[in-house]
Parts: structure tokens; C-alpha cells; sequence
């Protein structure tokens, strides 16, 4: 077992806790900061698959951004701060029950698909290379995106605003 | 490393996000759960992309990312306004469609 | 310009757009657009007209079918090769002793081998195979002469045939035969009779079922003559209407629907297969409706158009049977040339391929206006009149006629048109037409509805030449007529827009209209002599050929019938003139100072009046002129039919009727010679006119008895059902449509249906009300079951495949 098999057994048990919390905990500022976690795994795992650009946009754009606007809305929407006893509705039963064949199906297939596959050792992906692949190959995906984006905002004042 | 433990932790990330999404019933925990699952699937792409030797998964994962901040953008606005109008972000309480 | 004939069609369609969406920008409203498009289309016809007139002929005629090896040395188009292999395969097939002929036939194809076996007369079942010598060793004389016009005698059974070794018949052939025949093939031999091929070129429109489908042109004789005759009315007609419907309200859609009703001609005319032909019909079929219906505010117009366009849907119907019928038994195929080449070599079953021609025959019977189904042409005189020229000049109603003479290989198997037993079906329609609708044009005071039923009558005769075997004659007809007919329409026109103020009326609003219109009169006056057959005019040389046809090809009884057509025709047009422009004016010719029209009328008028004059010269046979038959007659039909030479005693017979009826209508209205008020003293005559002047009653058979027949029994079933609707029933204005409605509605809709919805919307509200509780409106249940369904479903198929 080498160095980056241990980093992601280590990191994958944080994620998975992490994001059980995320699911179950009753704090809802606790869930937050543990999708924090889970986000910044899920970077190292990036890392992990020498993809440091995706990496550190994760970091930026998840953790810097997406997170802050998270605890924007928990606090515009009132919520307690510290435990709170409703914060799941009544059907968890099902939803355990839905998720877990999921996962069993999941990872069923996985084994039989990809079983045995490997990741080789691989030079990092320098950001040059994603930034050619972005503009020649996806550079229409890439402009629609952006169109995208700015429909977001737009719809997204338009639809908060207060009038 | 097997390409299998990325796509298993991907698996378990997606499933927790779903469980999220079915079972809480307040709006912003049901938005970040809709993360969790985003995050599952930029992790797949990533890890394909690599076992393929190609940079398009990384490409797609930047979509993925960008994407997402649109709908969290957009997601919170729709929550911030269910809870102007209702004084809560209970979904449980959003049945209008009710039959 | 040949292969590429396909612009024709397509100019007018473009300029159809063309006016539809930018017509009203112009300050002619778009008519501009439609002049210059048919401006293009006549000068690319008339090209097209010139290249074939100059193609080199290079199919052989073999006289009375089978063309042996002759037709496979050259690859020229598709359809004579087809008809040479079919034809071989088929003499292999059948018959037994003419192996050795056809070996003889394709040793020595060029030189002396004649087939000659008439595939008419093999009949359908194709068992006899009469007077297949084709073999040298026959002996000189016997040179296998077997004659296409010859009745049975010369058609022995193949036991016969077969015992003698076809020698026989072959002697027999030339003994009774006539000497044109063997002068004629004999000729063919030295001269090399060649006519031009087909010019065949296609793209693939569409494939189902792996049936391929070919959208493309056919450049015939036949396609070429109706292209030149089609461009030039319609051009003339368009030049017409800038003038007649100057002001009129819906001009930019009246020339976009005359632009689409010429292409729809074009497109029928040059379609190399049937379903095209279907199309360009039923676009004709839509576009006269249209401009039928075109001033649609008064109910009548409106009432005519809906008249036009059911009739000849009736007869659409047949076309749309034939056209399947012949796509199956034909060889699953649409293409025209193999349909023809199919049919003449007898490939298709017989009988199948009869009841194939009865459901076309019945088409042509709905457009071109044939008893019984011709009652709607003159009330679609309700159109504006450059409309009634186009459509009964050059192009609608010579649909029905193209269609016989585009399938003729069809119809002349089908109704064995070459047994020459003084029978034929299609002539029967077209000589009982020419009869009765020359009858009905003495009692019209419309006189766009003399020439309607004119119209009609000339129909019948063109039928009639197709029906008795006179192929040349019959299009030759068509095409003369078209000109006369349409000078005639356009003559009408002129008068009402100049000289009786929009009336139509020549018994209330016409007469001495002679000195202020001359033009109108003179060009008048010609396309009446014409029509009325005085020589030497167009219609002379086209009746008498079909007089010539109808005689030598063994139906006197059609000679008499186009013999008193000629007659009536020459007088009812007689009257017709001396009511419109001599005599007292009366009505609005009095009041509203009549004038000579425009130039945009009497130009066509001039133009349409001179080749009245000069078309029949195409094929003056009194002269030894046959232009006509060279160029546009196609191989396959000149493969069937036998032309015959001028016959000075049926000519003289044919003029002397029409000179006659001149004389008598004009002795009885110029010279007021005859008895007067004949039906106010004679309660005959008095009957009869009745008859006439209710169109023999078929409108009130339409309407009364088919219609009525109908509506009793539903009556009384449906008052038996539900006595409520006797009352409407009783009351039904009289049509079928009325009285179906009514009982639909009240037993079907009411009942069936409503109880039909009714229930059905019982028991979606019960399901649905059971339903409904699952309907919870939360958001994330149906998230759950989604999720659970994705699972149970990949399980499913993860597991089962």
C-alpha cells in the first residue's frame, strides 16, 4: 500500500463521515461546515488524480464562494444556530432504504464494470493543456456557460428581489 | 489505485446527497446535499478522465462547477423567496401541487 | 434543357412564394411576378420543344408490338429496353415454338426478322400467340404482318398456331390485311421509322419498405406537346387577367393560386411516375377550388367551387385505387414507362388490369368532366373567366385526357382498345358525352356555359379518339382545341369586361356587339369556325382524324356520334355568336357603351385566334403532313396503333356536318328561317327542352335521387333509434352531407361518443380521485419514488438481460 493509496483511504473516511453529517446532523451550521469538509476532500482527490487546476478551482469556487452563499442562506433564512429537532422530514425510512439500494446497485455494477481497473502513475495535467482543451475543442460549451451564468444572475436577483 | 475506489467514494458521496435530498426538509440542507451529488459526479469525471488520459474530464468537472454555482445562485434566491413569503423554508409545507 | 426540364414546373412554384409573400409590395400586386415566371416557363418550353423536335430518333417502330432485339443495342432510356426484355421473356414464356423464332429474331434483328404478334389480341391470359412467325424461313410474303386493326379473323386460337407453325396466320395476316400495314413496315425496315426516346432523368424521392420511390422527370412527345400547349395558354391567360382583374381585391392570391395551377400542370405532364402524377392532380384539384371559388362572397361562387372540388374528388378516388392497383400489379413499381412496357407485354394479370383502368377511367370521368360526372365544369364558369380558360383550354380537364394517353399501354390492355370490335368503354363515356352535352349547349343563355358544355362535348370527342384506338388523333384534338377553346374563354372575357358591362347573359345583356368589338369578334368568329370543324382550320384537321380513327379502326358507330357531335357543335356555336354580336343589342350591351378592350386582351386574343388558325397544319395528312405524330407521338404508342391516311369521303362527311349545322343555325337566326316557339306548340319539343334546361335532371338525380335514396332508410332507422331527429331529417336541406351529419350527431355523438367521453371521464375522475391521494405535492416523495423507480428498474435490467 503506497503513500497514495493511505492519503485516500484517509481522506475518503473524512469525506464519507463528513458527509454523513452533512445529511443527518440536526445543526444545520454544522451541516455547512461539514460540507466544507467534504468539498475540500473532494479537492484532494483531485490532487490525488493529478488534476491540481480542477483542484483549486474546487477550493475557490466551492469552498470560497459556494459555502459563503450557503451561510448566506441559513442566515438570511433565520435559521438557530445549534440544534434544531426538525430538520428531516417523516419519510427517512424511505429515503434510507432508497439510498442504500442505490449504493448497493452502485457499487454492484461498479465492481462488475471496472473491476481490477487501474490508475496509472500520471504526469499532472498541466492547466495550459485544460485551458487549449477549453478553448479550441469546448470553447462553445464554454461561451454557452458563460450565457449561463449570466442568466443565473439575472434570474437569480430577479427573482430574490423584494418589490 | 484502482480506478474502482474513486467510483465507490463517488457512489457513497451520491447516495448520502440523494438520502439528503429525500429526507430534509429544510431548503438550503436539501441545496447542499444537490452539492454532495454534483460533487460525486465531478469526482467521476475526474477519475475517468484520468484512467483515460484525457483532459476532458477535468474540462467537464469545470463545467460541472461553474454550472453549480449558477443553481446555488439561483437556488438560494428560490428558497430566500419561499421563505419571504412563508416565513419558513419548510419543503414539507410547499405542497401546493397537492392533489 | 431536356434533362433539365424540371425547371418548368418549378418556376411557377417559385413564383407562387414569390407572390404570396411579397406580391403586395409590388404595384402590380404580384402579377408582374406571375407574367415574367410563365414568360420563363414558355421560352424554356418552347427550348425544350425545339431540342426534342431535333433529337435524333433512335427507337425502331415495331409495328403491333413486340420490338425484338432491336430495342436492347442502344442504352438509351429505360422504358423500351424494359419493353423489349418483358416482351422476349414473355414470348419464351408462353409459347413454345417461337423459341426458334426469337432466336431468328435476334440473329438477325436488324435486317428481316419481324415479330409480330399483337398483344392486345393475346389477351390477357396470354395463350394466343397468333401469327409469331417473324422467321425468314416463312417465306417472303409471309413476313409475319399481322395486323393491329384486324378484328379476329386474323386472331386464331394457339392450337392453331401451333399445327401450322404460324404460317397461316401469317399468310392469312397479309391477305386480309390492309397493304398500309405491310407498306408501312416494310418501309420501316428500309427507312428506319425512328422515333425519339424518352428522356428519362430522376432523383430518389423516398424509400419505405425498401420499395424505392423516384421523383423525376419523363420528356416525351407526349410530355413536350402538352408543355408548349399548357405554357402558352397559361402565359396568355396571365397576360389576360393583369388586365381583367385590374382592381380586383384579391389579385396578389388570385395570381399565386394561377401561378401554382400551372405548375401543378407542369408537374403532371412531365411526371415520370404516378404518384407525382397524383400530386400534380390534386394540387390542380386545390388550386381550382380556389380559383373557382375566387370572388367566394357570393354564396353561388362559393357553392360552385365546393361542387368542382367534391366531383372531382369523386373522381379522385379512382385515380387514387388505379394508381395503388397498378404500383402492385404492375411490379411494384410507379414508374410510367414500366407500367406502359408491363401492360403491353402483358405482363399483368388481365383481369386485375381491367378493373385497374375502370378506376382510372373513373378519374378521367371526374376531371375532365365526363357523363355522368361532368355537372360541375359549368358551374365552375363562376370563376373569373381567364380562370375558366386555363382550366378548360389547357389545363384541369386535360388532365383527365393526359392521363389516358400518359397510361395508354393501361387502357388500350385493359379495355383490349385494339380488338377493334366496335365496343370500347372509354369511348362509350366520351361518346355519350360529346352527344349530350352538345345538346345542352342549345338551351344555355350563359355563354360562358355554351362554351363550358362545348368544353365538355370536346372532352368526349378526345375520350372518344383515346377509346377507339386513335391515340395521335385524340392528343392532336387536344391540342388544337386547347388554343381554339381558349380564345374562345378569353373572346367571352373580353365581351363582359368591355362590352356588357360583367354579364354573361347574351340573351339579356348582349347582341350587335359586332361593330364595337372587332378584334374580339374577328378572333371570335374564327375559334368558332374551328371549333365547329371548317377546314382549314385547327379543329377540322384534329375531328377529321378522329373521324379517320374512329372509322378505320372498326367503330362506325363512333364515327356517326362524332359525325352529329360536329353537327351540333357547328350550330349550337352558330347561335352562340349571332346572339353575342349581331342582332339588336340588348341589356347592358345597350346601355353601358360597349368598347374594344385593351391590349392585355385582345393581344392573346390575336395570338390565340392566328394559331387556330395555323395549329392544325402540324398534322394536315391531307397534305402528307404528319409533324405531329413524328414529334410528339412516344414509341410505346406508336409500337400499338396504326395511323391512317387521309380519307377524302370522311372529311367531306365531317365538313359537310359542320357546314350544315352553320347553315341551319344561321339560316334559323341570321335569316329568322324555321319555325318559331316550337315549345310553346309542340309539347315534345316542349319536353325536351324541359330536359335540357334541367340538365337532364342529374343535378336533381344528385341531389334527390342518390342523396334522397340514401336519406329514407337512414330516416327511418334513426327515427326508429331516436325519434327526435325525424324532424331534422325531414327537414335536411337535401344533402347527404346535412342528413349524415344530423344522424351522427344525434345517435353517434350523442350517444356513443358523449357516452363514450362521458364514461371516460367518469372513470378518470373515480381513478383519478383514488389517485389524488398519492398526490401529495411534496416535491421530495416524488424525488423518492423516482429514485426507488431508477433502482427497481436497473435491478430489472441488470438482472433479466
Amino acid at each position: 500500500m503506497d503513500a497514495q493509496n493511505i492519503a485516500f483511504w484517509l481522506i475518503a473516511l473524512a469525506m464519507v463521515i463528513a458527509a454523513i453529517q452533512v445529511v443527518t446532523s440536526l445543526n444545520i451550521v454544522r451541516a455547512a461546515l461539514s460540507l466544507v469538509v467534504v468539498l475540500a476532500g473532494v479537492a484532494a482527490q483531485y490532487i490525488l488524480l493529478a488534476a491540481e487546476f480542477t483542484a483549486v478551482v474546487q477550493v475557490l469556487v466551492y469552498i470560497g464562494a459556494i459555502i459563503v452563499l450557503f451561510l448566506f442562506g441559513i442566515m438570511l433564512t433565520r435559521a438557530r444556530i445549534g440544534r434544531e429537532a426538525d430538520l428531516d422530514n417523516d419519510q427517512r425510512g424511505a429515503a434510507l432504504v432508497v439510498a442504500l439500494g442505490l449504493l448497493a446497485l452502485l457499487v454492484l455494477l461498479l465492481r462488475d464494470a471496472f473491476g481490477g481497473e487501474r490508475i496509472g502513475a500520471e504526469a499532472p495535467s498541466t492547466t495550459a493543456q485544460i485551458g487549449d482543451a477549453i478553448f479550441a475543442t469546448y470553447v462553445i460549451p464554454f461561451e454557452l456557460s458563460s450565457v449561463l451564468l449570466l442568466a443565473a444572475l439575472v434570474g437569480a436577483i430577479v427573482i430574490a428581489r423584494k418589490d | 489505485m484502482l480506478l474502482n475506489q474513486f467510483l465507490f467514494l463517488s457512489a457513497v458521496l451520491f447516495c448520502c446527497g440523494v438520502y439528503g435530498v429525500l429526507a430534509r426538509k429544510n431548503g438550503v440542507l436539501v441545496l447542499m446535499s444537490v452539492e454532495l451529488i454534483l460533487n460525486a459526479v465531478n469526482l467521476n469525471l475526474v477519475a475517468f478522465g484520468t484512467y483515460n488520459h484525457t483532459v476532458a474530464g477535468q474540462v467537464f468537472a469545470l463545467f460541472v462547477i461553474a454550472i453549480a454555482a449558477a443553481e446555488v445562485g439561483v437556488g438560494l434566491a428560490i428558497v430566500l423567496l419561499i421563505f419571504r413569503n412563508r416565513r419558513s423554508v419548510d419543503l414539507t409545507e410547499a405542497d401546493l401541487m397537492k392533489g | 434543357m431536356l434533362e433539365t426540364a424540371w425547371v418548368i414546373p418549378a418556376i411557377p412554384i417559385a413564383s407562387f412564394f414569390l407572390i404570396l409573400f411579397f406580391g403586395k409590395r409590388f404595384p402590380s400586386k404580384g402579377a408582374s411576378i406571375g407574367v415574367l415566371a410563365l414568360c420563363a416557363c414558355f421560352v424554356l418550353s418552347l427550348a425544350t420543344a425545339y431540342q426534342w423536335v431535333q433529337r435524333e430518333g433512335t427507337l425502331p417502330v415495331e409495328h403491333h408490338g413486340a420490338p425484338a432485339a432491336h430495342g436492347e443495342d442502344a442504352g438509351h432510356a429505360e422504358e423500351p429496353d424494359d419493353h423489349g426484355k418483358t416482351t422476349d421473356d414473355h414470348a419464351v414464356k408462353t409459347d413454345d415454338h417461337a423459341a426458334e423464332t426469337d432466336h431468328h429474331a435476334e440473329e438477325g434483328a436488324d435486317a428481316h426478322a419481324e415479330e409480330a404478334d399483337h398483344p392486345a389480341e393475346e389477351g390477357a391470359d396470354g395463350h394466343a400467340e397468333e401469327g409469331r412467325t417473324g422467321d425468314v424461313a416463312a417465306g417472303g410474303v409471309g413476313r409475319g404482318l399481322a395486323t393491329g386493326g384486324e378484328p379476329p379473323p386474323a386472331a386464331p386460337d394457339a392450337e392453331h398456331a401451333e399445327d401450322d407453325h404460324g404460317k397461316t396466320e401469317s399468310t392469312a395476316a397479309v391477305e386480309d390485311g390492309d397493304a398500309t400495314h405491310k407498306e408501312e413496315a416494310v418501309q420501316g425496315e428500309s427507312e428506319g421509322e425512328l422515333k425519339r426516346a424518352p428522356v428519362v432523368s430522376s432523383v430518389r424521392w423516398f424509400e419505405i419498405g425498401g420499395i424505392e420511390v423516384e421523383a423525376g422527370i419523363l420528356i416525351d412527345g407526349l410530355s413536350v406537346a402538352l408543355l408548349v400547349v399548357v405554357s402558352t395558354i397559361s402565359l396568355l391567360v396571365h397576360l389576360f387577367s393583369t388586365e381583367y382583374l385590374r382592381d380586383d381585391r384579391r389579385k396578389t392570391h388570385y395570381f399565386a393560386a394561377l401561378s401554382l395551377f400551372t405548375s401543378g400542370m407542369f408537374i403532371l405532364v412531365t411526371s415520370s411516375n404516378t404518384l407525382q402524377m397524383l400530386f400534380g392532380w390534386e394540387l390542380m384539384g386545390l388550386c381550382s377550388f380556389m380559383l373557382i371559388g375566387h370572388w367566394w362572397e357570393d354564396k353561388e361562387n362559393s357553392n360552385a367551387a365546393l361542387k368542382a372540388f367534391f366531383t372531382t374528388r369523386t373522381g379522385d378516388i379512382g385515380l387514387l385505387v388505379g394508381v395503388s392497383m397498378l404500383f402492385f400489379i404492375a411490379g411494384n413499381t410507379f414508374d410510367v414507362g414500366t407500367i406502359n412496357a408491363n401492360a403491353l407485354a402483358g405482363d399483368i394479370d388481365g383481369g386485375l388490369l381491367t378493373v385497374a383502368a375502370c378506376a382510372l377511367l373513373v378519374a378521367v370521368v371526374g376531371k375532365s368532366a365526363q357523363f355522368p360526372l361532368h355537372t360541375w365544369l359549368p358551374d365552375a364558369m363562376a370563376g373569373p373567366t381567364p380562370v375558366s380558360a386555363l382550366i378548360h383550354a389547357a389545363t384541369m380537364v386535360v388532365a383527365g385526357v393526359f392521363l389516358i394517353a400518359r397510361l395508354y399501354g393501361v387502357f388500350w390492355q385493359g379495355f383490349d382498345l385494339g380488338a377493334g370490335d366496335g365496343y370500347s368503354p372509354v369511348a362509350m363515356v366520351g361518346g355519350v358525352t360529346v352527344i349530350i352535352a352538345a345538346l345542352l349547349a342549345f338551351v344555355q343563355a350563359d355563354i360562358k356555359k355554351v362554351l363550358a358544355y362545348s368544353t365538355v362535348s370536346q372532352l368526349g370527342y378526345m375520350v372518344m379518339a383515346l377509346g377507339v384506338g386513335a391515340w395521335t388523333a385524340g392528343v392532336f384534338h387536344l391540342f388544337t382545341h386547347a388554343f381554339f377553346k381558349a380564345c374562345l374563354f378569353l373572346g367571352a372575357g373580353s365581351v363582359a369586361h368591355s362590352g356588357s358591362h360583367h354579364s354573361f347573359d347574351m340573351k339579356a345583356d348582349m347582341g350587335g356587339l359586332k361593330k364595337h368589338m372587332p378584334i374580339t369578334y374577328a378572333t371570335f368568329v374564327i375559334a368558332s369556325l374551328a371549333l365547329a370543324g371548317v377546314p382549314p382550320l385547327a379543329g377540322f384537321w384534329s375531328k377529321d382524324e378522329i373521324l379517320v380513327g374512329a372509322s378505320a379502326n372498326g367503330y362506325p358507330l363512333f364515327l356517326w356520334v362524332g359525325v352529329i357531335g360536329a353537327f351540333m357543335t357547328a350550330a349550337y356555336m352558330t347561335r352562340c355568336v349571332y346572339l353575342t354580336f349581331h342582332g339588336e343589342p340588348r341589356g347592358a350591351a345597350a346601355h353601358h357603351h360597349p368598347h374594344e378592350s385593351p391590349w392585355p386582351i385582345t393581344v392573346p386574343l390575336v395570338v390565340l385566334g392566328a394559331l387556330s388558325v395555323v395549329a392544325g397544319f402540324l398534322n394536315a395528312v391531307a397534305f402528307d403532313i404528319d409533324l405531329f405524330a413524328d414529334w410528339f407521338e412516344p414509341q410505346f404508342v406508336s409500337n400499338i396503333v396504326t395511323h391512317h391516311g387521309f380519307d377524302g369521303k370522311l372529311a367531306l362527311l365531317g365538313t359537310t356536318a359542320g357546314v350544315l349545322g352553320i347553315a341551319s343555325s344561321g339560316l334559323y337566326y341570321f335569316r329568322n328561317f324555321g319555325p318559331r316557339r316550337v315549345t310553346e306548340r309542340s309539347s315534345m319539343a316542349r319536353a325536351g327542352y324541359t330536359l335540357l334546361a334541367n340538365k337532364y335532371y342529374l343535378d336533381r338525380l344528385y341531389t334527390d335521387g342518390v342523396v334522397g335514396g340514401i336519406k329514407g332508410p337512414i330516416a327511418r332507422l334513426a327515427y326508429w333509434i331516436n325519434q327526435n331527429v325525424i324532424d331534422g331529417i325531414v327537414n335536411g336541406v337535401g344533402a347527404l352531407a346535412g342528413v349524415l351529419g344530423r344522424f351522427s350527431y344525434n345517435v353517434i355523438d350523442q350517444r356513443i361518443v358523449d357516452g363514450a367521453v362521458n364514461g371516460a371521464g367518469l372513470s378518470a375522475e373515480a381513478g383519478g380521485s383514488t389517485l389524488r391521494t398519492i398526490q401529495t405535492g411534496r416535491v421530495q416523495q416524488y424525488a423518492a419514488v423516482l429514485f426507488g423507480a431508477v433502482v427497481v428498474f436497473a435491478v430489472a435490467l441488470w438482472q433479466f438481460t
